[in-house]
C-alpha cells in the first residue's frame, strides 16, 4: 500500500481526514486546534514509549519550550508563522539532543527519572529567564501570518494551518516508524541486547529517536502558543508531562492512531469538566485506573487486538 | 465487553459534537462574564461575592423595566493566564459574552485584556492591580476600575516614606502584580529620598512559608517591610512576621478588608492601608453594603466587590441609554460610550473614566483600629487622610499609554 499503510490504517486515516475537514462546522475550532496540538504532542511521545520503549517523563519541557520560543519569535521578532513553529521544533530538538544524550545512558526507571529531573530544571529556567515572562508567561502573542502574507487572524485560517502541521507531523512519525530505521527501533524495544549483538549502535538510534520526538513535541508546542496567543508555565509543568503519558496510555501505546484518540478523550473531558475545577484531575485519575484495570492496551489498542489489525 | 466498548466509543464520539448543540443565544439580551478566582488566594477578596455584586448591580439598575435581559456566567481562572485567556476567548467566541468583569490576578488580567482587544469586546477590570493595564499595555477595549498599584504606592508608600521610612525591603509575588507594585512603590520611595535595600520575589501561586524571606528582610536592617502581594499571601506574610517577631514597620501595600478580617485586629492593628472603598465610609456605602449583606451575609464587601458593582451598574446605565444592539457592537465604541458618561454610584460616589481607561475617584489612607476601638463586627478601619480623584492616580502624561495623544 501507499507509504506502507495497511488497508485498515488507510481507512482510519481517511476517517481522520474527514473528521478534521468536517468537525469545525460543528465543534468550536479553537477546541479542535487544542486537540490537534496535544494529539501531535502525544504522537511524538508515543514514538518513544511505543516504539523504542523509552518512558520519557519530562516531555512537557520540549513542548513548553517550543511554545515559549515560538511565542517569543512571533511577538518580539515578528517572524512568520511557519518559521515560529519550526523554531519551536528546533529548540525542542536542541534540548532533546542534550537531555537525551544524558538520559539514554540509563535504562528503565532511571531513564524516566533523569528526564523528569531535566524537565524540572527546564521548568525552573522558565520561571527565571526574563524572556519567558515568569508566572505571567508570554502574553498577547500575535497570530503571525503564514509565509509572511497569509493572515492567520480568523480562527478557520489558523485551523487549517494547525491541521497541516498536525498531519505533517503525524505522517512523518508514521513514516519513521515504518522505515528500516523504525524497524531497528522496534528491535531495540523488543530486545536491546540482541540489537546490540546484531551490531546496531543502540545508543545512537535511541538518541536520534529521542531528538525526532522532541522536535515534533516542540513543533506542537509552538503551534499551540500561536493558536492561543499565550505561552505559559502550565505547558512546562510535570503535570503536563504526566498528562501526556495518560493521554497516550488511554489511546493505546504503540498504535498509530491511539495518541490521537487519547488526546480527543482527555481534552474533551477537560473541556466539559472545566467548570467543576478539581474534578478534572479526580476524573482523570479514575479513568486512568479503569484504563489500566480494564483495557490495558488503550482504546485503539483494544480495538486493534479484537479486530486483529494493526492501527 | 464489545457492547460496552462500543457504548464507550459512541459516548466519546457523541460528546465531541456537543459544543455544537449548545445554543448561541443572541437575542435582545446582554451577557456578562465574571472571570474570577473561585478557589485560590484571591477567593475572599473577589470570588463568589464579586458574582453576587453583579446581580446586585442588575437589581439596582432596574434592568427588568428597561426592556432588556442580562445573563451572567462565571468561571474560575485558577490564577493561570492561559486558563483565563482560554475562557475569555471561548466566552467571546461561543457564549456570546459581551463584557468580562473582575479578573483578580494581574497576569490573567493582562491576558484577558489582550483577548478583549483581539475580539473587539469589553473588559472592565476591578480585581487586578497592575497599573500597566492603563499604562504601557492599555487598549481601547479595557477599563480599570477600583484601584491600581500606582495609587496604592502613592498613598501607602508615599505616606510611610514621608513618616521616616527611608529604607525598604520587599517581599514580592513574582508575577505582573507584585512586580508592578514594587516598581511603583520604589518610585515614591526614591522620590522621598529613601532607598530600597533589597527584595525577594517568590513563586506565585503556591507559596505559603515566608519565614526565610522574613528573616532575610529582618537581617537586612531596613526599616520598612514592603509586602508586595495580596490575599492569603499577605495574610500569611503578616501573621508569620508577627510570629517571628519582625520589628520592621509592616507596609501592607495592598490590604483588603477580607485580609484584615482574616488577620484579626489583634494582629493587624496599627497597619496603614489604602483603599478607594470602605463599607463604613458614609451613608451611601453603608446602604450599599446593607443591600448586599441580604444576599451575602457572611462578609462585608472589599473594594474589588464594590468595583465590580459600580462598573456593572455604570455599564447597565449606558446600556439602558444606548440600547442593547449598540452594546453588542464594536467593543471600542462601547468603551467610548462608557468613558463619555460620568459615573455615580453608592460605592464610589461621583467619578469619571479617563481616556486611558482609568476610572478615577478619591482614595483613602486608613489605619487599622485597635481591638478596643472597634465597636462591632467588621468595624476595622479609621480614615487618616484622603486624596481627590485627580491626584490619586497616575497622571496621564506619565502613563505611557498609546491612547493618550500628546
Amino acid at each position: 500500500m501507499i507509504w506502507s499503510f495497511s488497508r485498515p490504517q488507510l481507512l482510519a486515516l481517511v476517517v481522520m481526514l474527514a473528521v478534521i475537514g468536517i468537525a469545525p462546522a460543528f465543534v468550536y475550532p479553537v477546541f479542535l486546534m487544542k486537540v490537534m496540538c496535544f494529539a501531535l504532542f502525544a504522537c511524538a511521545f508515543n514514538l518513544l514509549i511505543g516504539y523504542v520503549g523509552l518512558l520519557s517523563f519530562g516531555h512537557a519541557a520540549y513542548f513548553g519550550m517550543g511554545a515559549y520560543v515560538s511565542a517569543y519569535a512571533a511577538k518580539s521578532w515578528g517572524l512568520s508563522a511557519e518559521i515560529c513553529v519550526l523554531l519551536g521544533g528546533l529548540v525542542g530538538a536542541g534540548l532533546g539532543v542534550v537531555f537525551g544524550a544524558i538520559a539514554i545512558r540509563r535504562q528503565g526507571i532511571y531513564f524516566s527519572m533523569i528526564t523528569l529531573a531535566l524537565a524540572q530544571f527546564t521548568y525552573f529556567l522558565c520561571t527565571q529567564l526574563p524572556f519567558t515572562g515568569g508566572e505571567d508567561g508570554i502574553q498577547q502573542v500575535p497570530r503571525a501570518a503564514l509565509l509572511g502574507f497569509i493572515s492567520m487572524k480568523p480562527d478557520m485560517a489558523i485551523y487549517w494551518m494547525t491541521a497541516g502541521v498536525f498531519l505533517i507531523g503525524f505522517l512523518a512519525i508514521f513514516r519513521i516508524i515504518h522505515s528500516p530505521f523504525g524497524q531497528v527501533l522496534k528491535a531495540i524495544r523488543e530486545n536491546e541486547p540482541r540489537a546490540i549483538s546484531l551490531g546496531y549502535r543502540v545508543d545512537d538510534y535511541k538518541l536520534i529517536a529521542f531528538t525526532l520526538s522532541t522536535f515534533v513535541a516542540g513543533c506542537a508546542g509552538g503551534m499551540k502558543s500561536l493558536v492561543f496567543g499565550i505561552a505559559s508555565l502550565t505547558d512546562v509543568t510535570w503535570q503536563a508531562s504526566g498528562e501526556i503519558v495518560l493521554t497516550t496510555l488511554l489511546g493505546g501505546l504503540g498504535t498509530i492512531f491511539g495518541p490521537v484518540i487519547g488526546a480527543v478523550i482527555t481534552n474533551t473531558l477537560e473541556f466539559y469538566l472545566a467548570p467543576f475545577g478539581s474534578w478534572v484531575t479526580v476524573t482523570q485519575g479514575v479513568i486512568f485506573v479503569l484504563c489500566v484495570m480494564l483495557f490495558r492496551r488503550g482504546v485503539v489498542g483494544e480495538i486493534a487486538a479484537k479486530t486483529k489489525v494493526s492501527l | 465487553m464489545i457492547i460496552n466498548r462500543r457504548a464507550l466509543l459512541a459516548t466519546a464520539a457523541a460528546s465531541a459534537t456537543l459544543p455544537a448543540m449548545r445554543a448561541r443565544a443572541q437575542g435582545a439580551n446582554l451577557k456578562i462574564g465574571v472571570l474570577t478566582d473561585l478557589s485560590g488566594p484571591y477567593k475572599d477578596l473577589a470570588g463568589p461575592q464579586a458574582i453576587q455584586c453583579v446581580y446586585q448591580a442588575m437589581e439596582d439598575a432596574g434592568i427588568s423595566g428597561k426592556g432588556m435581559t442580562v445573563d451572567v456566567i462565571s468561571a474560575d481562572h485558577q490564577n493561570k493566564p492561559d486558563v483565563g485567556a482560554g475562557v475569555a476567548r471561548q466566552w467571546f467566541d461561543r457564549e456570546g459574552v459581551d463584557i468580562i468583569v473582575e479578573v483578580a490576578n494581574s497576569g490573567v488580567a493582562l491576558a484577558v485584556a489582550g483577548v478583549a482587544k483581539e475580539k473587539n469586546k469589553v473588559y472592565i477590570n476591578s480585581g487586578a492591580a497592575t497599573s500597566d493595564l492603563t499604562g504601557g499595555q492599555c487598549n481601547a477595549n479595557t477599563i480599570h476600575w477600583a484601584y491600581d498599584t500606582y495609587m496604592l504606592a502613592k498613598s501607602t508608600g508615599g505616606a510611610l516614606a514621608k513618616a521616616g521610612g527611608d529604607s525598604w525591603f520587599f517581599i514580592t509575588a513574582d508575577y505582573a502584580f507584585g512586580k508592578a507594585l514594587q516598581r511603583d512603590t520604589t518610585g515614591f520611595i526614591e522620590a522621598n529620598k529613601g532607598k530600597v535595600t533589597g527584595s525577594i520575589a517568590y513563586p506565585f501561586p503556591g507559596t505559603t512559608d515566608f519565614s526565610s524571606m522574613l528573616l532575610q528582610a529582618q537581617s537586612s536592617g531596613a526599616k520598612v517591610l514592603g509586602i508586595a502581594n495580596a490575599g492569603t499571601d499577605t495574610i500569611n506574610t503578616i501573621k508569620q512576621a508577627k510570629e517571628f517577631g519582625v520589628t520592621m514597620t509592616l507596609a501592607g501595600l495592598l490590604l483588603f478588608l477580607s485580609d484584615v478580617h482574616a488577620l484579626g485586629l489583634e494582629t493587624a492593628q496599627g497597619i496603614v492601608l489604602t483603599d478607594s472603598f470602605y463599607w463604613d465610609h458614609n451613608d451611601k456605602t453603608r446602604a450599599f453594603s446593607a443591600r448586599l449583606a441580604k444576599k451575602f451575609p457572611s462578609a462585608r464587601p472589599t473594594m474589588v466587590h464594590a468595583g465590580v458593582y459600580s462598573s456593572v451598574l455604570h455599564y447597565l446605565k449606558v446600556a439602558a441609554q444606548a440600547g442593547v444592539p449598540a452594546m453588542k457592537g464594536s467593543g471600542t465604541d462601547v468603551v467610548a460610550k462608557l468613558k463619555a458618561m460620568p459615573t455615580d454610584d453608592d460605592a464610589f460616589g461621583p467619578g469619571s473614566i479617563r481616556i486611558d481607561g482609568r476610572k478615577i475617584h478619591p482614595t483613602y489612607l486608613r489605619r487599622i483600629k485597635k481591638p478596643s476601638e472597634s465597636k462591632g463586627p467588621w468595624d476595622y478601619c479609621a480614615t487618616i487622610s484622603s486624596l481627590p480623584a485627580d491626584e490619586a492616580f497616575r497622571p496621564l502624561a506619565e502613563d505611557g499609554c498609546p491612547l493618550v495623544k500628546s
